[in-house]
């Protein structure tokens, strides 16, 4: 970047006008009655609206019991996906045929976005369990893959050097040496497919039948109740960024322990 | 065992023809038990003589062997020590010395003596917890150093193992090689671009020319060593005072200096 760092609290307050700021601009905007107040309700609005959910039921279920209902939705196709692609990946970085299979098949299959496996998904599953599991994972898997691959590659040839010097055989070399190596690159990795995955959930829960925040925001939209809608899209925004926030400590802490961070 | 063989060895990089030679008609023979040093410019080609013996390179023609057999793959009969060290940064001292005997799959009770065995041979008894990079340049070698010689190796590959440490350091592991090569003869194929540590160090010494690199010289320490009893003395400043070692040390530098584009012998 051009400007050197402001301090913490500085930064702070930025973050604060810059969020200050966007609310302002939309209560003014929906204040104006530029557009009806159905379709573009106030900030207010919102709040209470998120509020009134919290307690009382909207399509069968309270806010909090949707998001857990998504969250156990998407926390299987996470843990689906890194379970599959990190070994998976590691083992493309060390056995060049499997990588010489693998990647144009994986390369072809990353560019269909987790929205374009819906009515695949759907086919397929109907509305049972393993749909939104599939679409979470389509959005998750490829920077597991990507970052356990390119970790396992780009690990420092003199250790693998010496790994092999050493006698060290094909399942230790991937256990004991690319997997530590590449355990920046794959932590990386887990935090880009957390994201990815969880900004797939809306599309992986038009596909449910029962519950979920992208279930709610859908029956909302058939309701035109576009308060409900906007409080399924700051429930999603938040707890995404706890997600992030969460990952990033889990991060900090793994650099910390290796000896990377003073 | 630990016997050495270049035969009519060439090493071209990149592309057959229009590539670059690196190595051009290397013969050499290293016997058992027998510490050879090689010396050359810089970019002569004296670490791909190294790397083809461990097994990390293929030579371009000629065969390299090890014991009468051609070298086709790295293997633990060969241990390296690495410039670089090439510690393991998440294994403990342990644990970096214990990989290569897990690997040969002895019984932990035979590798737990063993590894306390090469801790105490390179003093490094109150590090075995310790991670590499809670050590000094100096200490990490050491470990690399155990880390080697834990395997029983038939021969011992040292490219440049003292480049990276400071003067004072660099002093005192040469020292401490010239001890354990006492203690615990090795076949040991040594590369640097001091001249003083090979003359210090190794029964002969092989001087190389500027790339495309070839075997200029060897010259036989060991008789001199022999003749004029270095091994009298334990520090190694006493040992660079004497005449001896001036004349061939000198040699050595002269010998360098002819060839044209010697950066910094």
């Amino acid at each position: 970047m051009r400007d050197l760092a402001l301090p913490l609290n500085e930064r702070l307050l930025l973050g604060a006008l810059g969020l200050a700021g966007f609310i302002g601009l939309w209560t003014l905007l929906s204040a104006a009655g530029f557009v009806p107040r159905q379709f573009l309700p106030t900030p207010l609005d919102v709040l209470s609206r998120i509020l009134s959910l919290l307690q009382s039921p909207f399509a069968g279920a309270t806010l909090q019991q949707h998001l857990a209902s998504s969250f156990q939705r998407y926390a299987y196709g996470v843990l689906l996906a890194a379970a599959i692609g990190v070994p998976l990946g590691l083992m493309m970085g060390w056995f060049r045929l499997l990588d010489d299979i693998v990647t144009p098949l994986f390369d072809a299959l990353r560019f269909i976005a987790p929205i374009a496996w819906v009515p695949f998904a759907a086919l397929w599953f109907g509305t049972g369990v393993g749909g939104p599991i599939l679409i979470i994972f389509a959005g998750a898997f490829p920077p597991c893959l990507i970052n356990a691959y390119r970790g396992a590659r780009f690990v420092e040839p003199r250790l693998i050097e010496a790994a092999r010097m050493l006698g060290t055989g094909n399942l230790r070399m991937i256990l004991e040496i690319l997997l530590p190596a590449a355990t920046p690159s794959i932590v990386a990795g887990l935090r880009v497919s957390a994201g990815l995955g969880w900004q797939s959930l809306v599309g992986a829960e038009l596909i449910v039948a029962a519950a979920g925040v992208g279930f709610m925001m859908v029956q909302a939209q058939a309701n035109v109740a576009t308060p409900t809608v906007m409080a399924g899209m700051a429930a999603i925004g938040v707890v995404g960024m706890l997600i992030d926030i969460a990952l990033r400590q889990g991060e900090a802490w793994l650099r910390r322990r290796r000896g990377l961070d003073a | 065992m630990g016997s050495i063989r270049f035969d009519k060895v060439d090493k071209v990089f990149g592309p057959v023809s229009g590539g670059v030679k690196a190595l051009d008609d290397i013969n050499l023979e290293i016997g058992e038990k027998e510490f050879v040093a090689i010396v050359g410019p810089s970019g002569c080609g004296k670490t791909t003589c190294l790397r083809m013996v461990a097994g990390f390179e293929p030579p371009s023609s000629g065969t390299v062997s090890v014991n009468g057999k051609a070298v086709t793959a790295p293997g633990p009969d060969r241990a390296v020590v690495f410039q670089q060290f090439a510690l393991f940064p998440w294994k403990t001292v342990r644990e970096n010395i214990d990989l290569g005997l897990r690997n040969k799959n002895l019984p932990s009770g035979e590798r737990g003596g063993l590894v306390a065995g090469a801790l105490k041979l390179m003093n490094l008894e109150s590090h075995a917890d310790a991670f590499p990079h809670q050590l000094s340049g100096g200490m990490q070698q050491r470990v690399a150093i155990a880390r080697a010689y834990v395997l029983d190796p038939d021969v011992l590959l040292m490219d440049e193992p003292f480049g990276a440490l400071d003067a004072q350091t660099r002093v005192v592991m040469q020292e401490e090689l010239v001890r354990l090569a006492r203690v615990n003869p090795r076949t040991v194929l040594f590369i640097t671009h001091a001249v003083e540590e090979a003359v210090y160090l190794a029964d002969r010494v092989a001087i190389m020319t500027r790339r495309p690199g070839r075997i200029k010289e060897v010259l036989d320490v060991r008789s001199v060593r022999q003749a004029e009893n270095w091994d009298r003395f334990e520090k190694i400043e006493d040992v660079m005072d004497l005449e001896s070692f001036v004349h061939l040390r000198t040699h050595i530098w002269k010998s360098l200096r002819e060839e044209k584009g010697a950066h910094g012998v």
